[in-house]
């Protein structure tokens, strides 16, 4: 899922301005399982706000925000309370902000901070896995991802800053490389030893993505 | 065919130094420090090192190409994508710089601008493989070059680093990626620059051990802090605590690294941080 965090109340405060009228949109997708956007904290942004002398007009909990056109059926259905507002106060992923920002003419203001695309280890603590790049070769890592679980995303082996196991980075971490080593040596295979792996085709994750299933 | 090549080819024990440029635009210092490197095949110009921003150091190699002192420019992975490290290496041959030594990088969190995006397009196996590329006259894309450049180019290894099995797998793909040389890392460990050399002197490719001066028993700790790859035993530390004269207890211990590295490498890479004069001393006996 999709790993966000709440921006300071300093930051809020400062993108909210002078806006006085707020209409508030959480997510019941990811927002809401790492409690950055669900129907909770909804309601204390809500709470938050009136004490800070803003206006709530309404809010929305839309059911996945990255759905661009159920995110604005949302909205049209809570058109009256979305139009007496100056703004709309998103707490959203960056994808679920845009579905909002291209289903109204209203400014829109996040108030999250998207972060990665996240396993859950256990309730309220996420490891990212995987970066999404695209050209998967997981196969012969013994199913531990380089590019995202070493600090540089090397793809030949270890950088000369490994000690003991650990990653140069951060000791307190095991280096992603001997992690794929150990695992590859339980399963007596050679994997990505057995070649020099060629340079990255990032041209696989252009920017914008997009896909459809043909 | 650089000096640096010659000596090796000819199995002489080769000594290589470093340098690092200049933040700021005042090269006087780093030329006068390569200048007063005397008895040394060549000197390594750092490249951004500790991922401190600081001069190009192609930008310094080419002013010691003018010099005619012999520069090792490094380049890293870390600041740069495959195409302006591709373009660097024609703008360093264009210049007259024939050794490199090709790394990943320094991670960007120890440095100066811990904020930067790190870059990381080709890592240093890739890195070698381009090089080779281009000297055959193509660039990483297949187009053809317009003069092709001739490198002599070598890698970095961490001989004590554990796992050792997998650090030398990494080593054996930077050989067949090409590297013609090796400096490793700072090493205080002799059975373990030997253990590594029993398995590397095999495949062929000189290898020069990287022998630090440290000076004082502050200084290894704040190594220890703070430059990846380099662990200062405790035994070092203690020797440098015991004395009065720190200073010449890290000569001496540098002196002693360098005698083991004798008996096993091809060579030695002094990195002196600013005790430059003291190199004769290290290189006695």
């Amino acid at each position: 899922m999709i790993i966000s965090e709440q921006k300071s109340r300093e930051e809020l405060l400062e993108s909210i301005e002078d806006k006085n009228r707020l209409f508030l949109v959480g997510c019941a997708a990811c927002a809401t399982a790492c409690k950055s956007g669900g129907e909770e904290e909804v309601f204390r942004m809500q709470e938050w706000l009136i004490s800070v002398g803003r206006e709530v007009t309404g809010s929305v909990i839309i059911d996945e925000a990255c759905h661009i056109m159920r995110a604005g059926r949302d909205l049209r259905r809570h058109r009256d309370q979305v139009e007496e507002a100056d703004a709309l106060l998103v707490m959203t992923c960056g994808a679920g902000i845009q579905s909002i920002s291209s289903s109204s003419e209203k400014r829109v203001i996040g108030a999250l901070d998207t972060l990665f695309l996240g396993n859950i280890r256990r309730l309220g603590q996420y490891e990212e896995k995987c970066s999404l790049c695209g050209e998967c070769i997981l196969n012969e890592t013994a199913g531990i991802c380089p590019v995202t679980n070493c600090a540089k995303g090397l793809l030949n082996g270890p950088c000369g800053g490994m000690e003991e196991g650990k990653c140069e980075a951060n000791r307190e971490i095991d280096c992603a490389w001997s992690l794929i080593f150990d695992r590859l040596e339980k399963q007596q295979r050679r994997g990505v030893f057995a070649r020099r792996v060629p340079p990255k085709n990032w041209g696989k994750t252009g920017k914008p993505g997009r896909h459809k299933i043909r | 065919m650089s000096r640096l090549a010659r000596q090796l080819a000819e199995h002489q024990f080769t000594v290589t130094a470093e340098i690092a440029p200049p933040k700021g635009v005042d090269v006087r210092s780093a030329l006068e420090h390569a200048r007063s490197l005397k008895g040394v095949a060549a000197i390594n110009v750092t490249d951004n090192q500790g991922a401190n921003m600081r001069m190009s150091p192609m930008a310094l190699a080419a002013l010691l190409v003018r010099e005619g002192v012999e520069p090792i420019l490094q380049m890293t992975c870390r600041d740069r994508n495959r195409m302006a490290l591709q373009s660097d290496l024609l703008g360093a041959a264009a210049l007259g710089i024939e050794n490199l030594l090709i790394l990943s990088g320094d991670h960007v969190r120890f440095g100066d601008h811990p904020e930067s995006r790190a870059v990381f397009d080709l890592d240093s196996v890739q890195f070698l493989e381009v090089v080779r590329k281009m000297e055959a006259g193509r660039d990483l894309a297949g187009r053809l070059l317009q003069g092709a450049p001739s490198f002599f180019a070598g890698a970095a290894v961490t001989p004590a680093a554990e796992p050792f099995e997998l650090m030398f797998r990494k080593y054996r793909k930077k050989v067949d990626a090409g590297a013609r040389f090796f400096q490793t890392q700072a090493f205080f460990d002799a059975e373990k620059l030997k253990r590594f050399m029993d398995e590397a002197s095999s495949l062929g490719v000189p290898v020069m051990a990287g022998v630090l001066l440290v000076k004082s028993a502050g200084a290894a700790r704040f190594i220890n802090e703070h430059i990846p790859g380099v662990r200062v035993p405790d035994g070092i530390i203690g020797r440098l605590e015991k004395t009065v004269e720190p200073l010449e207890e890290g000569v001496a211990i540098a002196r002693e690294l360098v005698a083991a590295a004798r008996d096993c490498c091809q060579g030695v890479h002094l990195m002196t941080l600013g005790h430059e004069d003291r190199i004769p001393d290290l290189l006695k006996g």
